[in-house]
């Protein structure tokens, strides 16, 4: 009963805090990041949308889907495109991961699936273990990238169907690579979208 | 092989090069000592104190001590209830995100307020940014910072021995908030941001996609289909699709995430800004960015291990405390490790696909990202499922099942295993007080930790703070498993649809937060229950503690004499390891047999 008392005659001073606190970390802390932000750091905070002679491309943290034997392939993406629809009702592409578990016999039909499609596609490649990264889905889902050999992998198909050097292809790779962080935390990872820019670019597209 | 090794073994050896420091001045700031912040930090400490009307210098009791937590948590649990609610009503949402409904405000609101973070909606279409803001990241903030002054509150007890109080509830709170919490977060969220974390308070863009593709209309992309976008029309083969649509857009979500990322890691919350978390590429876009965000989860709770040595004047105590619960999170790890790596059969094939780990990362790479690998998610799965942290780099409802398992046993075990900021301390010196029972019963002594008698008092109080997870859990998930209707929340069936509904209640039990996603958590059942769970979970576990250090505090200090059992050495971090899993394995062995276990024997027969 006393415990009781007491504890309603704390509330005000639990409701000030809350006000205090409130002002303090929920508008003040946000408002000086986002101020350091978009001074600082404006093509970052604003989700690393990238511009091609003045136009938005695509976010280079974003995947987005390719299928043109031409162009690189990334990860798998299970396709939404419920969850966001833009200022006239267009419906637009997002993703979300399968949270299938890797045991279950449906995955195990769903990868069979995948590598039967890979193998149609990349014959170069003949019986070739295929990297894993191209028959899996990402945690997020729209992972923007994919592992060196997964690209690797892809070279020969690009080439056969763009008519490019192979030289050509593999320096587009190259440069659209990023390594782990000094050397050590991470993986090295190829940015598919940017590949698939550069690819235009080169075929003049 | 070696880059692998050294990879693990330089996330540790950050982790405890930058705990150790961080441990002393947490130590300085909550005794009240002069800090190197002071100059910033003391004028605003002096100005919030008076506009509270708070003495810093009066001395609570554990009772006093307790109803201002569960004053303040009260409120804070009404205020962002109403406005999850309201905010439709509200400023700050470009997007018109609509009201929460009553039970998914309920089940997200008692979610924040218990440092749990558990999410049963995604962040990016469910929340405008003031309700991420207002609401969330302010709970973020204070909710590490109570947890963080019961655990001082406790350390008092153990030190005072005049029986005059616990300290000041509000002054621990606005001290651990104004030096440890909102300077960490703030070069933290700058560091985010330079790597790519989006803050603003913009409307979603939308960006041209280089291909357009079609849906059908269930939502499945047309593979091979012919669009013709001045038309508006699909064709697959010359023959024409009715009724598909042409997506030519990709969103581009915005929001004030680098602010609430960072304090999600360093407060040991894990609530994502966005739907899948820190696996999202505008949460942590670089492997740079996933350094720093990986190392926040554990950095506090493993820097209170040190601040504990140091102001019970035995640093040796602190590393003991460290230590046990390091050789936990170190077998974890490697389980976790070792399974993820070598992948399953339904990825292999028989050899059709590339597991290996030249020019790739190889394993399990289902519900991973490629710049983060097998190495960097494993590390992520074992530290937020040992703090109470919850958020995610990759999803853990496809990880292997036993990768899975020891996910779920980590926050199992009561998270102990270095737990949420200050919670997960106080929750292991719980299990040592019954470690020194239990020894003290074995050679015929009475119970003594840090030179205090421990008495049935003491014992009932911590009996009930260790078993108050275990309880939550199994009631929870045992009650769940019975009603009809939640099986069709599940995305997997057999044991690993048992798994999905087992973790969510371990999760809400260790108010850990993080998820076998695949589990469809919003609905009205599995939001109220869920959110009860998580009260149980939290507010038994304080008070007990808060009545362990209100009788400690009382009691004088006996010396230490041949019969005393040392606490701060190899045979009692063994001792309390084992005490620990003893626990955790019998309470759960029969749930994870009929779950992960089940599936892993199911595979290998």
């Amino acid at each position: 009963m006393q415990l009781i008392r007491s504890f309603v005659k704390v509330l005000p001073r639990a409701l000030a805090a809350l006000a205090v606190f409130t002002i303090l970390l929920g508008v003040g802390y946000p408002a000086v990041v986002t101020l350091v932000g978009q001074v600082a750091f404006p093509y970052q905070a604003n989700g690393s949308v990238m511009e091609v002679d003045g136009k938005s491309v695509g976010s280079e943290l974003l995947a987005q889907w390719s299928s043109a034997d031409g162009r690189m392939w990334g990860r798998v993406m299970d396709v939404d495109t419920t969850s966001f629809t833009d200022e006239e009702g267009a419906p637009a592409l997002y993703a979300a991961p399968s949270n299938l578990s890797p045991t279950s016999d449906r995955y195990s039909e769903l990868v069979a699936e995948r590598v039967a499609r890979l193998r149609e596609a990349d014959v170069e490649q003949g019986d070739a273990a295929i990297p894993v990264d191209l028959v899996t889905c990402s945690g997020s889902g729209i992972d923007p990238g994919i592992s060196p050999a997964a690209a690797e992998y892809q070279v020969p198909r690009i080439v056969r169907a763009t008519g490019l050097p192979t030289e050509k292809v593999e320096g587009i790779v190259s440069d659209c690579t990023s390594g782990r962080f000094l050397g050590v935390f991470g993986e090295p990872t190829v940015n598919v979208l940017k590949v698939n820019l550069a690819l235009d670019e080169a075929l003049g597209e | 092989m070696p880059q692998v090794i050294l990879q693990y073994m330089l996330y540790l050896a950050v982790l405890l090069g930058l705990a150790y420091p961080l441990g002393g001045y947490v130590a300085r700031v909550m005794n009240g000592e002069r800090c190197p912040l002071d100059r910033v930090a003391s004028p605003v400490e002096h100005g919030i104190c008076r506009v509270l009307s708070v003495d810093p210098d009066e001395e609570m009791d554990w009772k006093r001590y307790l109803v201002c937590v569960l004053a303040f948590s009260a409120v804070s649990l009404v205020v962002v209830m109403a406005i999850l609610m309201c905010q439709g009503g509200l400023p700050g949402n470009p997007d018109h995100v609509g009201g929460m409904g009553a039970a998914l405000a309920f089940n997200t609101a008692v979610s924040f307020v218990t440092n749990t973070n558990w999410q049963a909606y995604a962040g990016e279409t469910a929340l405008s940014w003031f309700s991420q803001a207002v609401g969330l990241t302010v709970q973020n903030f204070v909710t590490p910072a109570v947890a963080i002054g019961v655990l001082f509150a406790l350390i008092r007890g153990f030190v005072r021995t005049d029986g005059e109080g616990l300290g000041n509830f509000w002054n621990d709170l606005i001290r651990s908030v104004l030096h440890v919490l909102l300077p960490l977060s703030l070069v933290m969220a700058v560091l985010l941001m330079a790597g790519g974390v989006v803050q603003g308070t913009g409307a979603t863009r939308y960006v041209t996609l280089r291909e357009p593709i079609a849906v059908d209309a269930s939502g499945d992309v047309i593979a091979n289909a012919d669009i013709d976008e001045a038309a508006g029309t699909v064709s697959v083969d010359g023959v024409t699709v009715d009724d598909a649509t042409i997506v030519t857009e990709e969103a581009v979500p915005q929001g004030l995430a680098a602010s609430q990322v960072a304090i999600k890691q360093l407060g040991t919350n894990g609530g994502g800004y966005f739907g899948t978390n820190s696996a999202y590429p505008l949460e942590n876009p670089t492997p740079f960015t996933n350094l720093l965000e990986v190392i926040a989860i554990l950095l506090i709770p493993c820097a209170l291990c040190f601040s504990f040595g140091i102001c019970v004047g035995n640093k040796r105590q602190g590393w003991a405390m460290c230590a046990a619960m390091g050789v936990c999170l170190l077998v974890a790890l490697a389980v976790i490790a070792v399974s993820e790596q070598c992948g399953t059969a339904a990825l292999s094939q028989g050899g059709s696909v590339d597991l290996s780990w030249s020019g790739q990362a190889g394993g399990n790479m289902e519900g991973k990202e490629a710049r983060f690998g097998i190495v960097s998610s494993s590390v992520w799965a074992a530290f937020t499922t040992a703090a109470s942290n919850g958020s995610v780099n990759c999803m853990h409802d496809s990880l292997t099942p036993l990768g899975g398992m020891m996910c779920m046993l980590l926050i199992q075990l009561g998270e102990v295993v270095f737990g949420g900021a200050g919670c997960g301390l106080y929750g292991m010196l719980g299990f040592a007080i019954l470690t020194v029972f239990i020894a003290g019963l074995m050679v015929g002594r009475t119970p003594e930790f840090l030179g205090k008698k421990v008495e049935p008092y003491e014992m009932r109080w911590s009996v009930l703070a260790c078993l108050a997870t275990p309880m939550a859990i199994l009631v929870g998930s045992g009650i769940a498993a019975l009603v009809p209707g939640v099986a069709d929340s599940l995305t997997n069936s057999g044991a690993h649809g048992f798994s999905e509904l087992l973790y969510a209640f371990s999760s809400a039990g260790g108010n850990n937060g993080s998820a076998f996603a695949g589990l469809s958590a919003d609905t009205a059942f599995l939001d109220v229950s869920l959110g009860l769970v998580m009260l149980f979970a939290r507010f038994l576990p304080m008070a007990s503690v808060l009545a362990i250090g209100g009788s400690l505090s009382c009691k004088r200090k006996v010396a230490a004499s041949a019969g005393t059992l040392r606490t701060d050495g190899p045979m009692f971090v063994f001792l309390l390891v084992f005490i620990v899993i003893l626990i955790g394995a019998l309470s759960f062995f029969p749930a994870l047999s009929l779950g992960p276990i089940a599936e892993f024997l199911g595979v290998a027969a």
